[in-house]
């Protein structure tokens, strides 16, 4: 019995769906799993496809953004993630993840207006030629996301910073549908980011054989057989694949191989005479 | 021309304290002596500040000597953090601040509020990125700062130029001493305040007010690492003559005199709107203004004729006024330099004109204004006047363009305007200026170099190019 007269205020709790499009629908197979005691949706081979379409749809423009408005939203999502601390804290993620959660999106927003100064460049080609070497995002991105927090931050930043759209599969729901609810309040236009909750190894195979994804991360896929079974479907239509590597320390400085990676580089030349 | 009604920002978001003193060690606090700071537009006294002596600019020089040790210790992440938060404080601010700038300096409300200030907010964000990402820079794996950067800056852009000042200094773990103009202190005072508002560690930012002599001590105080000055080329001789010897390490933005560059295939609309905001932008106080305009002899006619409709289409008046295209001239000395050196054109044969204008009776003003006829030997076409005039200048190969263009001591920037890219890119290779401009001009951002060659300065200003200047 409470000690109070009054009877206790019984909690409203949150429902945990899918992130697609800029949406949060339940999964279209109308599946959920048990986590933590909470049903959150299962996701689905048919899922996955609308989140691509979803993805597609969005990706022109993102990458067509100025990287300084695209960085201005990296930030806004760290400040987002900032003012959600304790929300992540009661999911289970200690403090210190979540402040570097919050210090790897300012990271990759400084990144966004820098990443072509460093990747790109002016090529003395022998002969009356302007020529320039441009990074320019990959386009869609198929993601499944290691369990941390700050591990699926860390596959998801460096993927749309440069202008990507990505499909994330997430195996830790709550924290990665609360995610998702910061994306959703920080300007991150609908499509940009879809977070799938469920099995990586259901939704991976639907993702590496899709003709609409451009490139596939394998990060958090820890069976190798199935890495290889992925990365031989991705083939098909030749997606860039980032392998899984065992035992990445996400707290140590990133470097700009997770961006180079889903970047293509485009050479432009021009003639110079009168 | 159609009457617009008057369209008054109001400056009422704008709160002037009577007086200001010097910012130092995180304080604001009081000099021996002070000056005041005037509208240009009215020649209304604004306000009060301080006039920083030896003894001040040595207080402030010590304080930031004292703040280097732990600022430049600091990860580079949490370095980027304080510089975010001052970039989002000018975000918040820039309403007030745009007001401010237009009061002090005389520029129209609608160039301080859609250039300068959007710039300064773009240009602490993107070297906030920079902290934590030095050694991806290309200037080694592990680039350290200089130490005590003393920094002064000119009237023309008072808070984008203490931007690309304090900006790069502070993400490389530099330390500041910043002296703003003697005409346009106010900015980078309320800037002081954005620095409290951002908890940025005191002495890390140092502001004294004051004159050319508070700018000298501070260029010549013994414990200061990096000099930083944009201005005219004379004081930057005296500067670089000054730190000969010393090892301080020194970046320079001096004058120009840039040749705009129009050819017979340009379209010729497009080019007239270039030229005009390549010298009626921000009153022509802009080093890298389009000062003058080479036409090919084909088209000079047809297209000065269409630059004289045009002109007759500028407002000059009230710079709150949101309709104003050119501002009041920042202070008497420089209205007296600009009306000298006019005079000097029509005497030595160059054929004036400026389009009707009312001028206003109180303040600082000079109608827009060209020169036709102009030859290489003109002082109008060699020096620069750093006010809304335009020397007009013909040729008839690109080649006699590029010769007529690079004849100057100066090498800041150019503008080239043609439909043929190929034609753009050999003029461009061909020009000793460090900016050109092709079928645009007067464009600026955060990632983009800016410096000059010859007698314009050395050392580059914003993009990765403009860490180097703070970095051993």
């Amino acid at each position: 019995m409470p000690k109070s007269s009054t009877p206790t205020r019984l909690a409203v709790r949150k429902t945990y769906k899918l992130y697609v499009g800029g949406k949060f629908p339940r999964s279209e197979s109308g599946r959920t799993y048990l986590v933590d005691g909470d049903n959150v949706a299962l996701a689905s081979r048919k899922d996955a496809r609308d989140a691509v379409v979803a993805a597609r749809a969005a990706q022109p423009k993102w990458a067509g953004a100025t990287a300084y408005n695209r960085g201005q939203v990296l930030y806004r999502i760290a400040e987002m993630v900032e003012a959600r601390r304790a929300e992540f804290k009661a999911l289970g993620v200690s403090g210190a993840e979540v402040d570097a959660v919050t210090d790897r999106w300012v990271w990759y927003a400084g990144w966004s207006d820098k990443i072509a100064q460093v990747a790109g460049n002016a090529n003395p080609v022998a002969g009356p030629f302007f020529n320039i070497s441009a990074p320019e995002p990959t386009g869609v991105v198929g993601v499944v996301a290691p369990p941390s927090l700050l591990g699926l931050v860390s596959v998801i930043a460096p993927a749309v910073v440069t202008g990507n759209t990505v499909v994330v599969v997430a195996s830790n729901p709550q924290a990665a549908i609360t995610l998702a609810e910061v994306l959703a309040t920080s300007d991150v236009p609908g499509g940009v980011v879809n977070i799938l909750t469920g099995s990586g190894a259901e939704i991976a195979p639907w993702l590496a054989s899709h003709d609409d994804v451009n490139a596939l991360d394998l990060a958090g896929i820890e069976d190798a057989d199935l890495a290889t079974e992925l990365e031989r479907a991705a083939a098909g239509t030749l997606k860039r694949v980032l392998r899984p590597v065992s035992g990445v320390d996400y707290t140590e400085d990133p470097g700009t191989g997770a961006m180079t990676a889903l970047l293509e580089i485009k050479t432009v030349w021009h003639p110079k005479g009168f | 021309m159609f009457e617009y009604a008057p369209a008054p920002e109001s400056r009422s978001i704008v709160s002037l304290a009577p007086s200001y003193g010097l910012f130092i060690d995180g304080e604001f606090g009081e000099a021996k002596d002070t000056f005041k700071t005037i509208n240009p537009a009215t020649e209304e006294v604004l306000t009060e500040v301080a006039l920083a002596g030896p003894e001040d600019v040595d207080r402030a020089v010590a304080a930031a000597r004292r703040a280097f040790e732990s600022w430049s210790a600091r990860p580079g992440s949490e370095r980027a953090k304080y510089l975010f938060r001052i970039a989002r404080i000018i975000q918040e601010r820039s309403r007030e601040l745009a007001v401010l700038e237009s009061l002090d300096n005389g520029k129209p409300i609608k160039e301080s509020r859609d250039v300068d200030l959007p710039l300064v907010a773009a240009h602490f964000f993107y070297y906030a990125g920079w902290a934590d990402k030095l050694k991806y820079a290309g200037f080694g794996s592990d680039p350290r700062p200089l130490g005590v950067a003393g920094q002064v800056i000119p009237w023309n852009f008072p808070l984008l130029m203490l931007a690309w000042k304090i900006a790069p200094a502070l993400a490389t773990g530099n330390t500041v001493v910043l002296k703003p103009a003697e005409t346009t202190p106010l900015s980078a005072l309320f800037f002081a305040d954005v620095c409290r508002q951002a908890d940025l560690p005191p002495g890390v930012v140092n502001i004294v007010t004051g004159a050319g002599d508070t700018g000298r001590y501070l260029v010549e105080h013994p414990d200061v690492n990096k000099v930083a000055f944009t201005g005219s080329t004379e004081v930057g001789r005296q500067i670089a003559r000054s730190v000969a010897g010393t090892g301080k390490r020194l970046s320079l933005e001096l004058g120009g005199k840039a040749a705009n560059i129009v050819f017979d295939d340009a379209p010729i609309d497009q080019a007239v709107e270039g030229i005009v905001n390549g010298i009626f932008f921000n009153q022509g106080h802009v080093c890298c203004a389009g000062s003058r305009l080479l036409v090919q002899e084909s088209v000079a006619e047809e297209l000065l004729s269409s630059l004289r409709r045009r002109m007759a289409t500028l407002r000059v008046g009230d710079p709150l006024d949101k309709n104003t295209d050119i501002g009041a001239i920042n202070s008497r000395a420089q209205l007296d330099k600009i009306v000298e050196l006019s005079e000097i054109g029509s005497e030595e044969g160059a054929e004036r004109w400026s389009p009707p204008c009312d001028l206003p009776d109180r303040g600082f003003w000079f109608a827009p204004t060209i020169f036709t006829g102009v030859t290489q030997a003109h002082r109008i076409a060699r020096e620069e006047i750093f006010g809304p005039v335009l020397s007009v200048l013909t040729f008839r190969t690109p080649a006699e363009a590029v010769e007529k263009a690079n004849n100057t001591p100066y090498g800041l920037s150019a503008g080239i305007w043609s439909d043929k890219g190929s034609q753009i890119l050999a003029v461009a290779d061909k020009l000793r200026a460090g900016v050109v401009w092709a079928n645009t001009f007067n464009k600026f951002d955060p990632t983009s170099p800016f410096g000059g060659y010859k007698e314009s300065g050395y050392g580059r200003e914003g993009g990765r190019h403009g860490l180097e200047a703070y970095l051993a």
